[in-house]
């Protein structure tokens, strides 16, 4: 089934003030309502290795598989939707790819990258991520972040050690505790959400959310988001770097036109439930 | 760039953009940066830049120059230094030490943690926080054994040891508590909450204190004469589906963007591009069939 008439997509990704190169990566495929952005770490380019590996490596491998298969069939031996473990595969697949050119490459050692994937299908939404990479809905006017951070910071305001305000000014925003590409395997974390149509998604890597406000954000997503998505993308790269674009900030919109049901209908669960 | 900021009495006369190798200022017209007072020499100094440094040096002048309230014969420039002649102060404003922003943008870049180094990471940024690791350790430590030892012997010393709540950036619970130095002028415990320089507030409002409120006024339609403030970040205008743009307020002044519609907006009779145009005052801007001029409150 092709999203790319269901699904509006935007995206815009950019260096900043102040970094000489861009070590996100973002790619999309609107064929198959997949998105994806990665943040790399690592000295010299290797960030922009393990990041354009990452988002190179799940776009491709998602890309076949769903050339034959969707999301939302049915594992005969699990009797479980196949999204997730198609995600978490491509993931891991992706892990490996980036450990094991870091374990080989000695300029590549120890370079690896945050993540957040959505694949979109069936008025469902699924995404996968890894480390401090985002992603915002904007709903009926209601802003909020979907995903949390796997980062010390988050850690820490989980456990009440710190207030959200103080995490603000903290200064160790760039500690992330699981990230793609560091150790042998991982667990990326995986949520399903139902989609509406109207509905504006936001990936964001943190130079984004560390330079500009929520309420800005908003304000952008809902100002601009439905008349032109990719002005809103500009703009809020352009808001990061006015505030001093400290990092690269990279974004990608997606904006849900209309529903996009699997092709299962009331009869199909049916007789999914009697096979 | 570099630059220098001239005033008198504290009131701001020019902004001196050291573009060339040699700047020379004195009291002649044919230096670089003239200033027309007895108490300077004709030739009474010149700034030497050789990429990002900047020297200063006296050319023997009658009154001498001074810098930060020291008289000086040669000197490195540094950013914020003032550079007195007579009444006039010159304040040098460096570029952006590029090794600094460096530093500064590799400790902010993304960095993992596995859970073992989770530890020593809290610690260290615990650390870090104050910039002294070892003297606050070892402060730290003196002061325990001294509360344990007043613990000890039954006395309780509450100015010498005071415990402040948990240390914020510590992840363990075990952390020893925090101790206030009994000396007053001594640096703040590490792991006090204290934003860093490098901790700045990341996002600054986009209207910022100083800067000029926009406004725009409808000059035809129904609405002629119709004033609207432009203290939002974004402002939308137009009619949806036919023809709308967004005015967004940023650090460098006012822009309009097209966002929707088969046309874009005109300013001043020109039709503006696909980009954000900037808004100078009293341009005039045409959008769905409705004229208004942009203008700058004082």
């Amino acid at each position: 089934m092709d999203l790319s008439q269901n699904l509006e997509i935007a995206t815009c990704t950019d260096p900043g003030m102040v970094r000489s190169h861009n070590e996100d990566s973002i790619a999309a495929d609107p064929v198959n309502g997949l998105v994806v952005l990665a943040d790399g770490m690592g000295g010299y380019n290797a960030g922009e290795v393990a990041s354009g590996m990452a988002t190179t490596v799940i776009v491709t491998e998602m890309r076949q598989i769903l050339a034959n298969t969707k999301p939302y069939d049915v594992d005969g031996a699990s009797n479980e939707e196949i999204a997730g473990r198609l995600v978490r595969d491509q993931v891991l697949k992706a892990n490996s790819s980036i450990y094991q050119a870091a374990q080989s490459q000695s300029q590549y050692a120890g370079m690896g990258t945050t993540l957040v994937v959505c694949l979109f299908y069936d008025n469902r939404m699924l995404v996968a991520h890894l480390g401090d990479s985002r992603l915002y809905m904007l709903r009926d006017g209601a802003f909020s972040q979907v995903t949390r951070d796997h980062s010390l910071l988050q850690e820490q305001i989980d456990s009440g050690i710190i207030t959200p305000e103080q995490a603000k000014k903290a200064q160790h925003k760039n500690l992330v505790t699981k990230a793609l590409g560091i150790d042998p395997t991982v667990e990326p974390e995986i949520h399903e959400y139902p989609t509406k149509s109207g509905d504006i998604y936001l990936l964001c890597s943190d130079g984004l959310c560390d330079m500009v406000e929520d309420e800005d954000i908003a304000m952008t997503l809902q100002t601009l988001g439905k008349g032109n998505l990719k002005l809103a993308a500009q703009h809020l790269v352009q808001m990061a770097n006015d505030n001093g674009g400290r990092d690269n900030v990279s974004v990608i919109l997606v904006r849900v036109l209309r529903e996009y049901p699997g092709r299962r209908g009331v009869m199909g669960k049916v007789f999914g439930w009697l096979k | 760039m570099a630059k220098l900021i001239l005033s008198m009495d504290g009131l701001v006369l020019k902004e001196i953009p050291l573009t060339k190798e040699r700047t020379t200022i004195g009291r002649k017209p044919h230096n670089d940066i003239q200033i027309d007072n007895l108490a300077v020499s004709g030739e009474h100094a010149v700034i030497v830049t050789i990429l990002n440094d900047s020297f200063l040096e006296d050319l023997g002048s009658t009154n001498g120059t001074v810098v930060n309230g020291n008289p000086i014969k040669k000197h490195f420039l540094q950013n914020n230094d003032v550079v007195e002649l007579g009444k006039y102060k010159l304040k040098f404003i460096g570029e952006a030490a590029p090794t600094v922003a460096g530093e500064k943008a590799d400790f902010e870049k993304t960095m993992v943690l596995r859970p073992a180094q989770i530890k020593a990471a809290a610690e260290q940024i615990k650390a870090a926080g104050g910039g002294a690791q070892a003297a606050v350790a070892q402060r730290q430590a003196a002061v325990q054994q001294a509360a344990a030892s007043a613990a000890a012997t039954g006395v309780a010393d509450k100015d010498a040891a005071k415990p402040v709540p948990a240390a914020p950036a510590g992840k363990q619970t075990d952390t020893s508590p925090a101790v206030k130095p009994a000396d007053a002028t001594a640096p703040a415990p590490a792991a006090a909450p204290k934003p860093a320089p490098a901790a700045a507030p990341a996002a600054a409002p986009a209207g910022r204190p100083g800067q000029p409120l926009g406004a725009i006024q409808l000059l035809s339609g129904g609405n002629a004469g119709k004033e609207l403030e432009l203290t939002k970040p974004l402002t939308t205008l137009g009619k949806p589906g036919v023809q709308v743009a967004v005015l967004t307020r940023r650090p460098a002044g006012y822009f309009i963007t097209h966002v929707e519609g088969a046309n874009r907006p005109t300013v001043n009779g020109q039709q503006i591009g696909a980009a954000p145009h900037a808004l100078k005052d009293h341009d005039v801007i045409e959008l769905a069939g409705v004229k208004m001029e942009f203008f700058l409150k004082a």
